[in-house]
C-alpha cells in the first residue's frame, strides 16, 4: 500500500455508507470547509450540511452528507453521518419543494419560528440539488 | 366424562387457535429476521459514537457542560421502549418490572413511552406519561429519534428533569432479550472505557473544533439519539423474537392438548359402542 492514502469510512445510522481508501477527503464542517490529506493531525469536529468529495486512486467520489461528526486521525478518518446519499439516490422534486417550504417559512418570519432550524433545512435541500448536477 | 360432542367441539376450537398462533410465529420469524439485520447495521454507527464520546469524556471531564453537570431537578425523565401489541410472552410485563421495580419514586418519575403496552400498564400504576410516541414502533427511522431525543433534551435543559433514564430490551440473540435500564444524561460512561480511551489517546492527542466546549454541546444531542435509535431498533428486533418463542410454545401447547383430546375423543368412542353393543345383547337375551 502507497504512504499516500488512508483509510476512510461513512458510517450513518442506517448502514455503513462508504469503506475504502483515499488519498484526499473534502466535507463542509461547522467552522468551514476542511480538506484532509495523510497524516493529518487528531481532530474531532462536526459535520455541517455538503457535499463531501472522496478522492481515491482512481477517480474522485461524491456524496452528501448532513450533520454528524468526524474523527480524525493519521491514518484514518471517520465520519460519523446522520444522513448520507449518493447522487442518485437523491430526489430532486422533493429537494426543490424543501427549498421552497424553507424559503417560505424564513420568509414569513413567523413568530416563534425556528430560524436555525429553518436555514438547515434551506441548506440541505440547496446541497442535495447541487450534488445531483454533478452526477 | 365429557360427552363426545363437547370434546370435539372444543378439540376444533383448539385447533383454531393453534392455526393462529402457527401464523402468528411465522410472521414474526420473517420480521424478527427483518429487524435483526437492522439492528447489526445500526451497530456500527454505535460502537463509533460510543468510542467518540468516551474519548471526548476522558478529556473534557472537567469541562463545565450543560449536559454534563446536575441541573437540580428531583424529576426523572425515563424513555420506555415496549411494544403496540401483546401475545409476546413476558416482553411488555419484564419492562415494567424493570421500573416497578427501581428505587424511582412513581411521583418523581416522567415517562416518555414508546408503545401502548407499556405505557397503558404504567399509567394505570400512577406514573405520569408526559409523551407518547407508540405509532413510532411500527417502523423507527432515525429521524423519530431525533424527534424524540429533542422533545426529551428540551426538557432537560429547561429544567423541567434532572435525569435521563432509557429503559428497552436488549436483543442478545433469538431466544434471549435482556431487559435494559440505562443512564443517559448526566452522561455516565463505564470507567474501564473511559480509561482505555485515555490510554489509547495518550498517544495522539485530539483536537477538538470548535473547542472541546462547544464540540460536546453540539455532540451530546447525537450521541443521546444514536442511542435512542440503537434501543428502538433493538428493541423491535427483541419483540419480534419474544414473540416468536411465546407462539411457538402456544403451538406446541396447543399440539399436546390436541393430542390429549383426541385420545378422550377415542375412548368415549369406544365407550358408547360398547355401551350400545351392551344394550343391544341384553335386549336380544330378554327377547328369546
Amino acid at each position: 500500500m502507497a504512504d499516500n492514502t488512508f483509510k476512510v469510512s461513512i458510517i450513518t445510522p442506517e448502514r455503513s455508507f462508504y469503506e475504502g481508501e483515499a488519498t484526499m477527503v473534502e466535507f463542509n464542517t461547522a467552522c468551514g470547509e476542511i480538506g484532509v490529506l495523510p497524516k493529518h493531525i487528531p481532530l474531532t469536529t462536526v459535520i455541517a450540511p455538503g457535499i463531501c468529495t472522496i478522492t481515491e486512486a482512481d477517480g474522485v467520489k461524491k456524496a452528501a452528507i448532513h450533520a454528524g461528526l468526524a474523527e480524525i486521525l493519521p491514518d484514518k478518518v471517520t465520519l460519523l453521518a446522520e444522513i448520507a446519499e449518493w447522487p442518485d439516490e437523491i430526489d430532486v422534486e422533493r429537494a426543490k419543494k424543501a427549498e421552497e417550504r424553507a424559503k417560505n417559512r424564513l420568509a414569513q418570519k413567523e413568530v416563534g419560528l425556528d430560524v436555525l432550524r429553518a436555514e438547515v433545512a434551506l441548506k440541505k435541500a440547496l446541497v442535495r440539488q447541487e450534488i445531483h448536477q454533478t452526477r | 366424562m365429557a360427552s363426545m360432542r363437547d370434546i370435539k367441539r372444543r378439540k376444533q376450537s383448539v385447533s383454531s387457535t393453534q392455526q393462529i398462533t402457527k401464523a402468528m410465529k411465522l410472521v414474526s420469524t420473517v420480521k424478527l429476521q427483518k429487524a435483526r439485520s437492522k439492528a447489526e447495521q445500526t451497530t456500527p454507527y454505535f460502537n463509533a459514537m460510543y468510542n467518540t464520546i468516551c474519548g471526548m469524556l476522558a478529556k473534557a471531564g472537567t469541562v463545565n457542560n450543560k449536559y454534563l453537570r446536575d441541573n437540580g431537578s428531583e424529576k426523572i425523565g425515563v424513555i420506555v421502549i415496549t411494544s403496540n401489541r401483546g401475545l409476546a410472552g413476558g416482553y411488555n410485563s419484564n419492562i415494567v418490572k424493570m421500573i416497578t421495580g427501581s428505587q424511582m419514586n412513581p411521583s418523581d418519575v416522567k415517562l416518555y413511552v414508546i408503545g401502548h403496552k407499556g405505557g397503558e400498564s404504567l399509567a394505570h400504576k400512577g406514573y405520569e406519561v408526559v409523551k407518547d410516541y407508540s405509532p413510532v414502533m411500527e417502523a423507527p427511522t432515525y429521524a423519530d429519534a431525533i424527534a424524540i431525543s429533542n422533545d426529551v433534551l428540551t426538557d432537560y435543559a429547561s429544567g423541567e428533569i434532572g435525569q435521563i433514564y432509557l429503559v428497552y430490551t436488549h436483543f442478545k440473540n433469538t431466544v434471549s432479550q435482556i431487559p435494559k435500564l440505562m443512564k443517559l444524561l448526566p452522561a455516565e460512561i463505564d470507567e474501564a472505557d473511559v480509561e482505555k480511551a485515555k490510554s489509547a489517546s495518550a498517544e495522539a492527542l485530539m483536537n477538538f473544533e470548535p473547542n472541546e466546549e462547544e464540540a460536546l454541546e453540539l455532540i451530546i444531542p447525537k450521541y443521546v439519539t444514536s442511542l435512542v435509535y440503537g434501543a428502538l431498533v433493538e428493541a423491535v428486533a427483541s419483540e419480534n423474537g419474544a414473540r416468536m418463542q411465546a407462539m411457538d410454545s402456544a403451538t406446541n401447547n396447543a399440539e399436546e392438548i390436541i393430542s390429549d383430546l383426541s385420545l378422550k375423543y377415542n375412548r368415549a368412542r369406544q365407550g358408547s359402542i360398547t355401551q350400545e353393543l351392551t344394550e343391544i345383547i341384553a335386549g336380544a337375551e330378554a327377547l328369546s
